[in-house]
């Protein structure tokens, strides 16, 4: 008979554990939840817009999409918008050998293709600052 | 006469526990371990089991980082017991867990059969079509040093398995082939003398291949041997795609040189002596058997 296993996959918290890991690893768990943020916002906005067809205007004045609490949820997933976006170009370019540097020989103390990389990414998350920013002050001033 | 004895220092090691005889699930059990400079994590677990508890249980072999039996999750990070200080990463405390994302057989050992599936899956050897070369070789096979270097680095990973544990998408995804079978398959598909990369396709290039990767980079980070899998994988990346896409270049698996020594031969390299022992001819059947 088979001894028994203890099952020991670490699942979600792999995702979203943090401590001693590195930069990379936040900005792939934060790539992953606005990947699923922004899937849910298509989602609501086409539940949203289907009630226009049962006669319900949440459009008109005075009406919920021009109060601000739904102004900054906007202004969120255009953040979240934003950062996929950039930190996707990355991965992409990343994906496609760009950045990463060549195979080489491990003799320390060597750089890792993360290392590597590193100012790709911070090139990226300057670019998503100035994206946030700017959407920022447009809703700001609208 | 001047005291060299090192400074000890009491550390407690908080160790996971785990018998499958048991009802009880995994249990975390605390030992005082005298330790001092240099010693390895390994070193206290040896500790623990000579005076303090003989029925802990791990798995190690070479004591050098060399036959990566001795992963484990140590503070929260994955690495060999063996190449880790104990003074390095613990000032008062140490906890001891087995790799995570693998199921557990014993306290410390985890059960690396689902990564060597893996492994297998991907084909991790020389393929060619002429393969009765391979097998009964005629002559060498010809690779420059230059290319020799596209996948070196790749040639090194162990096989300890903490780069599986460090991914945190196959954390969530059991299916994932992982940072070390696809590090193994760029390891081949990069190595002139190979023909297989269409095979291999098969399985890289399928759902959960390496496109499963989204650059974490803990792999690469928790290595112990430097092999960089993030590296690998986004490089066999684009391997798939400019193959998918047709822009890869033509290549055909290296040709063999006839005969040993036939190769190019850097003016300044001496010849090699001539042989001192005469090579046996082997018995009628002897063949047969290593085929």
């Amino acid at each position: 008979m088979a001894a028994a296993r203890q099952e020991n996959r670490i699942g979600l918290w792999g995702w979203l554990g943090g401590g001693r890991w590195g930069i990379e690893r936040y900005a792939y768990s934060l790539h992953r939840l606005t990947g699923l943020a922004v899937l849910f916002y298509f989602l609501l906005h086409i539940v949203v817009t289907s009630l226009r067809a049962r006669g319900i205007y949440l459009w008109t004045g005075g009406g919920f999409f021009h109060k601000p609490v739904f102004r900054f949820g906007e202004y969120l997933v255009f953040a979240a918008f934003a950062y996929h976006a950039c930190n996707g170009i990355r991965l992409v370019l990343v994906e496609l050998g760009v950045a990463i540097g060549k195979p080489i020989e491990p003799v320390f103390p060597y750089k890792t293709s993360l290392r590597v990389q590193r100012p790709l990414l911070i090139a990226v998350m300057i670019v998503a600052l100035i994206l946030l920013a700017a959407g920022g002050y447009s809703g700001l001033t609208q | 006469m001047q005291n060299t004895r090192p400074e000890q220092r009491t550390i407690r090691f908080h160790v996971s526990r785990f018998h499958p005889e048991n009802e009880r699930g995994p249990y975390v059990q605390s030992y005082e371990v005298p330790v001092h400079e240099g010693m390895t994590v390994l070193d206290g677990l040896h500790s623990i089991k000579d005076n303090l508890d003989s029925t802990l249980v791990w798995r190690s072999s070479c004591r050098m980082g060399v036959c990566g039996s001795c992963g484990m999750l140590l503070n929260g990070r994955p690495g060999l017991a063996c190449t880790t200080q104990i003074l390095k990463i613990a000032t008062t405390s140490l906890t001891v867990a087995p790799l995570p994302n693998f199921a557990i057989i014993r306290d410390l050992v985890p059960d690396l059969s689902s990564m060597f599936d893996k492994h297998r899956l991907v084909r991790p050897y020389v393929i060619r079509t002429d393969e009765a070369e391979i097998h009964d070789p005629s002559g060498e096979f010809y690779q420059s040093a230059e290319e020799l270097e596209h996948y070196l680095q790749f040639t090194y990973c162990i096989k300890c398995g903490c780069c599986m544990a460090a991914c945190p998408t196959l954390a969530t995804d059991a299916r994932y082939l992982g940072p070390m079978p696809l590090t193994a398959a760029e390891r081949y598909n990069a190595d002139t003398r190979d023909g297989g990369q269409q095979e291999r396709a098969k399985v890289t290039g399928s759902s959960p291949g390496a496109i499963r990767c989204h650059y974490a980079g803990e792999c690469s980070r928790v290595c112990p041997k430097g092999v960089d899998p993030a590296k690998a994988v986004q490089l066999l990346k684009r391997r798939l795609v400019l193959d998918y896409l047709h822009l890869a270049r033509k290549s055909e698996p290296c040709k063999k040189l006839k005969g040993a020594g036939s190769g190019m031969r850097m003016p300044n390299i001496v010849a090699a002596p001539a042989h001192t022992v005469e090579t046996i001819p082997a018995a009628p059947g002897e063949l047969s058997i290593l085929k």
